[in-house]
C-alpha cells in the first residue's frame, strides 16, 4: 500500500518538476532535460504491466497537457516503457524469475548506465521527431535529441548520487 | 474462440500497448490541425490554474521591465494622439457623425501564463477565455507587434497559437506600399519569421518593415511585426524573406486580444453558400 502511495507520489511530483522547473531551463535556447522518464527506471519490474504502461501513458499525458504538445509525450514515454522489459532481458540478462528481486542501484554501474542511456536517447530521438513533425530541420533534431540527452543523463546521474542512500 | 482467446491472453500487453499508442497518435495529429484540438491544450481549468498561479509569483520579478514596455507604448500613442489634433486643428471643419456606429475593432487586455518558443509548434496560454468575451480566431498583439491567434478556449483560459508555430500563416505586407505576402515560420530562430510569396517586382530592402495587411478578418491592418533583414536567400518558388521581429517572443507579458466586430458579415459575404 505504501508503494502504490509512493509512486502515485511520485507520478505527481514528476510533472510538477518537468512542467514548472525543467521546461522553464531551455539552455542555450533549445536545450531541455526531460527527467520525468526516471518513472520508467524506478518502477519496480513486474511480469503484470498494463497498470506500469497505463501509468507511464498517464504522466506523458499529463505533462502534454500542460506542454500543449498533443500527445508527443504520452507516445515516447510509453515506447520505452513497453520496450523496458526488452532492454532488461539483453543489458542485465534478467528473466521474469529475476523480477522481484532486481533493484537498478544494485546493479553494476556499466550496465546501468547502458541502460539507462539507450532507453534515454531512444525516448528523446522519438519525442524531438514528433515534435519537429517534418524532415526538413533532421539535423536540428539530432543535435537536440544529443544535447538534451546528455543534460538528462546529467541530472539523473547526479539526482541519483545526491538522494541515494549511504551505505 | 479458443483460438481467439489464447491469442488475446499471450499478446494483451502488446495489444493494450498499440491501443495507447494509437490513442497518443490520435492526439499528435489532432493537435496539429487548427480546426480539431480540443482535448489536449493548456485552456483547461487545472492546467491553466496552475499556470495562473505560477505566472502571479514570477511575474514580480519583471515588473521593471513590463513597465518600461508600458511606459514605451503609451508614448507612441501619445504621439500619434498629438498628431491626429494637429491634423485636426489645419481641418477648416470636422464632421464626425456620432450617430453612425464606426467602430471595426475593440480590444480585450490579457496576461500571458504560459509560454512556449523552442518547439516547432508553440502555444501561449491566456489568463482570459470565454466568460471574459474571447473567441476562437482572435488576435493577440502587445504593444511592439504580433503574437499569435486564439486557436481554443475553456470558460477562464484562451490558448494561442503563436506567430512561432509552423501551421501559422498570416497576411503581412510592407510598410507604406500595398505589396503582401503570407508571414510563415520555418522552426529554426525564435527571432526570425519568413515573408513568402510577396511579389518579385516590390521594391525590398534590408531594414524595411513589414506589418500586418489587413486582408484578413482577424487583424486589423497596420499592427507592426518587423523588419527585414535579409532578402532571397536563395532564388526560391516561394521568394522568402527573412524578417526579425520587434517582439522578443521568449519574454512577453501583458497583450491585447483584438476583436472585430465584422467578422461574420465580412466571412458571410465571402462564402455565401457556406452555411
Amino acid at each position: 500500500m505504501s508503494r502504490t502511495l509512493y509512486f502515485g507520489f511520485l507520478f505527481v511530483f514528476l510533472i510538477l518538476l518537468q512542467v514548472f522547473v525543467l521546461n522553464n531551463i531551455q539552455f542555450l535556447g533549445y536545450i531541455n532535460p526531460y527527467l520525468y522518464i526516471i518513472f520508467v527506471f524506478v518502477y519496480p519490474l513486474k511480469e503484470k504491466r498494463i497498470p506500469f504502461l497505463f501509468a507511464s501513458f498517464m504522466l506523458g499525458l499529463g505533462i502534454d497537457f500542460f506542454s500543449d504538445s498533443g500527445g508527443i509525450h504520452a507516445f515516447s514515454i510509453l515506447t520505452i516503457a513497453y520496450l523496458r522489459l526488452f532492454f532488461v532481458k539483453v543489458f542485465f540478462r534478467k528473466y521474469p524469475i529475476d523480477y522481484p528481486f532486481f533493484v537498478l542501484n544494485l546493479e553494476p554501474f556499466g550496465k546501468k548506465f547502458n541502460y539507462v542511456v539507450t532507453l534515454t536517447f531512444l525516448h528523446h530521438f522519438i519525442l524531438f521527431s514528433f515534435a519537429n513533425f517534418s524532415f526538413q530541420n533532421i539535423s536540428h533534431v539530432l543535435l537536440n535529441t544529443l544535447f538534451s540527452s546528455i543534460f538528462t543523463l546529467i541530472l539523473y546521474f547526479l539526482s541519483i548520487f545526491i538522494f541515494s542512500k549511504k551505505q | 474462440m479458443q483460438q481467439l482467446i489464447y491469442f488475446f491472453q499471450r499478446f494483451k500487453y502488446f495489444l493494450f500497448f498499440l491501443l495507447l499508442q494509437f490513442i497518443a497518435l490520435i492526439l499528435i495529429f489532432n493537435n496539429l490541425n487548427f480546426h480539431k484540438s480540443k482535448f489536449v491544450n493548456s485552456a483547461n481549468a487545472l492546467s491553466g490554474g496552475l499556470y495562473n498561479q505560477y505566472s502571479n509569483i514570477s511575474t514580480y520579478f519583471n515588473l521593471q521591465e513590463v513597465n518600461k514596455a508600458l511606459l514605451e507604448e503609451n508614448r507612441l500613442l501619445r504621439k500619434q494622439l498629438d498628431q491626429n489634433k494637429y491634423f485636426n486643428f489645419f481641418d477648416d471643419s470636422t464632421m464626425v457623425d456620432s450617430t453612425k456606429y464606426l467602430q471595426k475593432f475593440t480590444y480585450i487586455s490579457a496576461k500571458i501564463i504560459n509560454n512556449n518558443y523552442a518547439r516547432a509548434f508553440n502555444f501561449l496560454t491566456l489568463n482570459k477565455g470565454k466568460n471574459q468575451g474571447l473567441e476562437k480566431e482572435m488576435a493577440v498583439i502587445n504593444g511592439k507587434g504580433v503574437i499569435g491567434i486564439i486557436d481554443n478556449t475553456s470558460n477562464n483560459y484562451a490558448r494561442v497559437q503563436s506567430i512561432l508555430n509552423r501551421n501559422s500563416k498570416l497576411n503581412a505586407r510592407l510598410k507604406n506600399s500595398t505589396y503582401f505576402g503570407t508571414l510563415k515560420w520555418d522552426g529554426e530562430d525564435y527571432s526570425i519569421v519568413q515573408l513568402t510569396d510577396i511579389p518579385r517586382q516590390a521594391p525590398i530592402k534590408v531594414g524595411d518593415t513589414i506589418e500586418t495587411g489587413g486582408k484578413s478578418t482577424i487583424f486589423p491592418e497596420g499592427i507592426l511585426i518587423g523588419t527585414v533583414i535579409n532578402k532571397n536567400k536563395q532564388d526560391a518558388v516561394d521568394n522568402a524573406i527573412d524578417v526579425k521581429l520587434f517582439n522578443d517572443m521568449s519574454n512577453v507579458g501583458p497583450v491585447y486580444v483584438i476583436k472585430n466586430f465584422h467578422k461574420e458579415e465580412i466571412k458571410l459575404l465571402e462564402n455565401p453558400e457556406n452555411e
